[in-house]
């Protein structure tokens, strides 16, 4: 079949560096992959194209990019999949929030160093035993989900916080994170908590799902950073304003059956927060304009009592 | 890129040149012993091929009532009689220690119901003493290394390519390497180098092999004047995607699936009655292609049936085949059969070492797929690649930093690096008009896959040595479009295309020499093992006046040479 690329190219060499899309016609068998089309376009007809790619298998993580605007690996995604409906190219960019080095290849180096900042190695208490440690298989293959990240960045490309706060740990880095807190042989676990309970961890994430959505090897590094809030809160780390609203939102939602949006700021940051809470201002003049305030007499709905049971079962289930 | 003439130097006691399982194992080894190591790479370490490996990795633990004769005997037999022995008996002595350690570095090694290390059934052997993490054992062990890598505070120096080796006086001091991101060459000047680079699937089309594996190591130490060993040994891997040649791990087999032929037959049963699918690779893979061959396969396949599996076996031990399949040939592979067949996986032969990895060229090392100590002989047992990147990896750190506490640094200068920038220079000015490398490669890796796949006879491996000596002329008209000095995977790709040329002239130069049938080297036209005339290993060394070939005995200790069968 024949498909069109159109490719976002940067040369830092050229005499005049300026990004710009190429576009390109090419020949493909119905089965290949987007790499499959990059690797013909570098090979027999543009070889100044520079991106990374290796394993051809989902494996080695080096071919994150984004494919018509969305985080993938180019060697799992097959081009009659990536082809637009609605017809046109397939826009093939490099991953986002990295610097770009020259077209497809980005500056990873930021992505490694939050890594590094989880201390991502086993930290063991005692004397290593002769043999291995026990540890049960559940508890391995719940890490094995985990351990499947490799590493490609499309979670880190589309992290809408990462957008706009490059202080955040990111997804990948707080997916690491977590396999180390759930492994029944690290014995760091409080101050690993501690350390992802500061100003860019896990009470950074916005919840947008977008890591999750675009990671390749079913990581759900969303669903890990959830499970690390949790972790934190039990091993006691209940005084962040993170903690604190998830805390004052379940309450509210146990005490009345829906949420009671006016008391949720006050109890996260405090009555006598005063600076907090006049920064909120703003927002609640906006939604008093938009005629979505909420209301200051916030009324317990019919059978909240039945809510109240589903709490009780949630909590004896954990 | 004509500014890339200003070497900076770099000292390090240790070099290491790639940073895979076995690169990164013999690096922890070096900086224990205190000295001061480094590692370059082409690539980030967790980018590396190691990844790639999924069945596992096996050890005779003695506590699970297995022994490492045993192990040696499996491994010894699977080689058809062609791996040293002595070499044999130290990777199997030595893996339960290693398998331990990793699962202590952290490795989330499949457990049994008390918790303990689980293993599963592998191919060419008669006992469970494969030791995995599902179906990504690879994966678990590289990204757990280079953990402790970044713990240890390694220096690695990442994308960076290595150009050549330094040689002064015969000995081995250093290496000349590219900075990929700036385009700027180096030189590293070092007290011993160790070479970990890993295979050369590349030179064949299709592969297993992921795209960076291009043989770099093996022809630098071959140009380095290290003579290489087993060349002519390349396993093609029972399963692999049909046009891709993605790899399905043999751990499916290991867990039960059956291989069937166009009849719905399991044929296995004519060619090892006992072994059935779980014979060495050598066998299943031969048989397969008979089964092709005299018309039972299915557009030149045979089929991988996993069904009878079970949802939970499928879904626990096997989750990244479920994705492979899924995604590269579009088979659930819970439903249907996946079609394979024999394809390029493994280079048993590399660069010939010593048990401590130490090669002909002193000062210079070799572990992993790069090296041959040799321990796979003619055929490689799977889950034994990954064992062996560990022990001779460590083995390899830990002899080289003893060796370079008595050693200081030669006088090497920066006109090291002159006849790499020159050509270089070379390849940038090329006639824009000359061929494309791709084409090149791609001649390459067909040729090398027609003649020195799991069937060779005479005349097809001499059509595909002159063909390689015809390429390499080729080769040396190539145009580079790329003239820029930033991430120029142009002119790598371009180089690594060098490489894999060299590498190609010496598997079918060894496999001409070789006139038996041993292991992964099967010849139609002389069909069968020669004990009294082969029972030795071919080298070749690169010399002034071109390739040279040598012959050495096959060490063995306990175990007399039988007939093979499984």
């Amino acid at each position: 079949m024949q498909v069109t690329l159109s490719v976002k190219r940067f040369d830092p060499d050229a005499d005049s560096p300026e990004t710009h899309f190429q576009e390109y016609k090419l020949e493909v068998e119905d089965t290949a992959t987007v790499l499959d089309g990059l690797i013909k376009l570098r090979e027999e007809v543009d070889g100044t194209l520079a991106l990374r790619c290796s394993c051809r298998s989902a494996i080695c993580g080096s071919c994150a990019m984004r494919i018509n605007g969305q985080a993938g690996l180019a060697c799992n995604t097959k081009m009659s999949d990536a082809l637009p409906r609605g017809g046109g190219p397939i826009t093939i960019e490099p991953a986002g929030n990295m610097e770009v080095i020259k077209d497809l290849v980005v500056d990873f180096q930021p992505f490694w160093d939050k890594i590094r900042a989880v201390e991502p190695w086993l930290q063991p208490e005692g004397p290593e035993p002769e043999t291995e440690y026990l540890a049960p298989n559940e508890a391995m293959l719940h890490e094995a989900g985990v351990m499947a990240c490799i590493m490609c960045g499309a979670c880190v490309s589309d992290c809408t916080v990462l957008a706009i706060d490059s202080n955040f740990l990111g997804p990948a880095a707080l997916a690491k994170a977590y396999r180390f807190v759930v492994d029944p042989r690290d014995a760091a676990d409080e101050s690993r908590l501690g350390k992802l309970n500061e100003y860019g961890g896990v009470w950074d994430c916005t919840r947008c799902m977008a890591c999750v959505e675009v990671c390749p090897k079913g990581v759900a590094p969303m669903d890990r950073i959830m499970g690390l809030r949790d972790k934190a809160m039990e091993a006691g780390y209940t005084n962040t304003y993170g903690a604190r609203h998830a805390a004052a939102f379940s309450e509210l939602v146990e005490h009345s059956g829906t949420l009671d949006e006016l008391r949720l700021p006050i109890k996260t940051f405090g009555m006598f927060n005063i600076k907090k809470l006049l920064g909120l201002l703003p927002v609640g003049i906006r939604a008093q304009m938009a005629g979505k305030r909420p209301p200051i007499f916030h009324k317990k709905i019919p059978g909240v009592q039945n809510v109240r049971r589903l709490f009780e079962k949630a909590e004896s289930r954990r | 890129m004509e500014s890339c003439t200003l070497p900076i130097m770099f000292d390090h006691d240790v070099l290491i040149i790639g940073a895979g399982l076995a690169g990164m194992r013999a690096a922890l080894a070096a900086g224990t012993n205190g000295v001061d190591v480094a590692v370059v790479s082409k690539v980030h370490p967790v980018r590396s091929h190691s990844n790639a490996a999924q069945g596992g990795i096996n050890a005779a633990l003695t506590d699970r009532g297995d022994d490492w004769r045993d192990h040696a005997y499996d491994t010894i037999k699977g080689s058809d009689y062609l791996g040293d022995q002595d070499a044999v008996e130290v990777m199997c002595r030595e893996a339960g220690q290693e398998v331990i350690s990793m699962e202590h570095m952290g490795v989330i090694f499949s457990r049994d119901d008390q918790g303990r290390l689980g293993t599963r059934a592998f191919g060419g052997q008669r006992q469970a003493r494969t030791f995995f993490v599902a179906d990504f054992t690879g994966q678990a062990l590289l990204h757990v290394l280079h953990e402790q890598v970044l713990k240890a505070g390694v220096r690695v120096y990442e994308e960076w390519f290595v150009l050549s080796l330094i040689v002064e006086a015969g000995e081995c001091v250093g290496a000349v390497v590219m900075e990929m991101r700036s385009g700027d060459v180096h030189v590293v000047r070092a007290k011993a180098v160790i070479m970990a680079t890993g295979g050369l699937g590349r030179v064949f089309e299709p592969s297993t092999n992921a795209l960076i594996c291009t043989g770099d190591g093996i022809a630098l130490g071959y140009k380095a004047g290290a003579p290489l060993m087993d060349q002519e040994m390349v396993q093609y891997h029972p399963t692999t995607l049909k046009g891709s040649g993605v790899l399905i791990t043999e751990g499916a087999r290991g867990e039960g699936a059956h291989l069937l032929n166009s009849e719905g037959d399991r044929f296995m049963k004519t060619y090892a009655p006992n072994m059935m699918e779980l014979a060495s690779r050598d066998v299943v893979s031969r048989s397969e292609q008979t089964e092709i061959d005299e018309g039972r396969g299915i557009d030149g396949c045979v089929l991988l049936d996993c069904r009878h599996l079970g949802e939970q076996v499928i879904r626990e031990k096997l989750s990244q085949i479920l994705e492979i399949a899924r995604d590269f040939a579009g088979v659930d592979i819970r439903k249907e059969p996946i079609p394979i067949q024999p394809g390029m996986h493994y280079q048993m032969g590399g660069i010939k070492t010593d048990i401590n990895g130490l090669t002909a060229v002193p000062g210079l090392y070799a572990a992993g797929e790069c090296a041959c100590v040799s321990v796979h002989g003619g055929n490689r047992l799977g889950a034994n690649s990954l064992l062996d990147t560990l022990v001779f990896g460590r083995r390899s750190g830990e002899h080289a930093s003893d060796q370079v506490k008595k050693k200081s640094f030669a006088s090497v200068t920066d006109a090291s690096a002159d006849s790499d920038l020159a050509n270089i220079r070379r390849l940038l000015k090329n006639d824009d008009d000359g061929e494309m490398f791709g084409r090149v490669r791609q001649e390459l890796g067909q040729t090398m896959d027609k003649h020195l796949a799991v069937y060779r006879n005479q005349q097809g491996m001499e059509e595909a040595l002159a063909k390689v000596r015809e390429l390499k002329e080729r080769y040396r008209q190539v145009r580079v479009q790329d003239k820029g000095k930033t991430f120029n995977t142009n002119l790598i790709f371009t180089l690594e295309l060098g490489f894999m040329l060299d590498c190609a002239e010496t598997i079918a130069l060894s496999a001409l020499e070789r006139k038996e049938s041993r292991g992964a080297h099967t010849r139609t036209d002389i069909p069968d093992r020669d004990d009294e005339n082969w029972l030795k290993h071919v080298l070749v060394k690169s010399t002034p006046d071109g390739p040279q070939i040598e012959h050495l005995p096959v060490v063995i200790t306990d175990w007399e040479p039988q007939a093979r069968v499984y």
